[in-house]
């Protein structure tokens, strides 16, 4: 007897339609219930959720990724330092461990919250949304939410973010975009990070462009160092009008 | 390893489908372009489903092919990457058609 619908088991590759809107069929074994649903759709409902309650608020949210050592840290420290009192910004941090990056950020005086993912390489829409409890939301411009140091996994997790903003720095190979491509089709802005280094690097710029339109056609890139100060006016500018 | 957070959610999936009763099998539809690696979704499928309705269960994956559309030949043409020219015209972005499925197909339950 089948369970689902009252049916003799013995009746196999025969279809029942059902109320439920369930649809199956029975082989050897058991009843074949046909789902068809995203793996993801959870994620991408928490997402939807995050990017109701940052649009309802009018908070520009950013989610940057990069392979770890490419500053994004760096970056935001800088940033954050340069919009002071001009823009109100929060920043959330996802790292395996430690929370040295959330210190680092809070030493300049803009609140952050470290999210530790553990053994996960990646943060997801339900971590981001708890941290954004943690944080002043109501009075903010924008929030920068610094992904695990990965160029791999974050990919396929929406955030609820305005842009994914990929991080590269020029002591990378310039290929990264062709060789992580799914990272670089993701994201629509990049950050070409660490360009005072160039004079002693063998780095192509013009071909690492070109392969992340490649990947991401239509992707705006800004080429700056958040040590040197280089190309930041661009990136700030772009930030002040919100994307 | 965001393969361990998918099977994850193959599971709550197949948990909130299966009505109590034990998953025999399960069938995922894993586009070419989707990130996932199938050997590695099993290793953690298999982590994932000890002490749930699915421990046990045969995973079946099934590949999808990844396929772009070119506006210039009106066609849509099988694609290797998200970088990937038309083969036919050599025109370039392609329209991404198919590869980036990441589903629960159907599952079998006792």
């Amino acid at each position: 007897m089948c369970t689902t619908c009252g049916c003799p088991s013995g009746e196999h590759d025969h279809h029942h339609h059902h109320e439920g809107g369930h649809h199956h069929e029975h082989s050897a074994g058991g009843v074949k219930l046909a789902v068809e649903m995203d793996i993801l759709a959870k994620n991408n409902r928490l997402a939807e959720g995050n990017r109701r309650f940052l649009r309802e608020r009018g908070v520009f949210a950013l989610n940057l990724v990069s392979s770890p050592g490419s500053g994004k840290t760096t970056i935001l420290e800088r940033t954050l330092r340069d919009l002071s009192g001009k823009v109100r910004c929060a920043v959330i941090e996802g790292d395996q461990q430690t929370d040295n990056d959330a210190r680092r950020i809070a030493a300049t005086g803009v609140p952050a919250r470290q999210i530790n993912t553990g053994a996960g390489c990646h943060l997801d829409a339900h971590m981001v949304g708890h941290a954004m409890e943690e944080l002043p939301m109501d009075d903010l411009d924008i929030l920068f939410i610094e992904n695990v140091g990965n160029l791999v996994c974050p990919a396929s997790f929406d955030l609820g973010e305005a842009h994914k903003v990929v991080v590269l720095s020029v002591t990378e190979g310039e290929d990264k975009p062709l060789k992580y491509p799914q990272m670089f089709h993701a994201a629509d802005v990049m950050l070409l990070n660490k360009v005072d280094l160039l004079p002693h690097l063998d780095f192509d710029v013009e071909r690492c462009l070109e392969m992340a339109r490649r990947v991401s056609p239509g992707i705006r890139i800004f080429q700056l160092s958040a040590r040197s100060g280089e190309g930041m006016a661009a990136w700030y500018e772009w930030l002040g009008r919100k994307g | 390893m965001h393969e361990l957070s998918i099977a994850q959610g193959v599971v709550d999936i197949c948990q909130q489908h299966a009505g109590g009763r034990r998953v025999l099998a399960v069938t995922l539809e894993i586009g070419t372009l989707s990130g996932v690696v199938p050997d590695a979704l099993e290793f953690c499928f298999e982590a994932s489903t000890s002490g749930t309705l699915l421990e046990g269960a045969r995973l079946d994956i099934e590949r999808v092919a990844a396929t772009g559309y070119c506006r210039d030949c009106d066609r849509t043409h099988p694609i290797t990457a998200y970088f990937d020219p038309c083969p036919a015209c050599g025109t370039f972005p392609l329209e991404v058609r198919s590869g980036e499925e990441l589903r629960v197909k159907d599952l079998e339950v006792e």
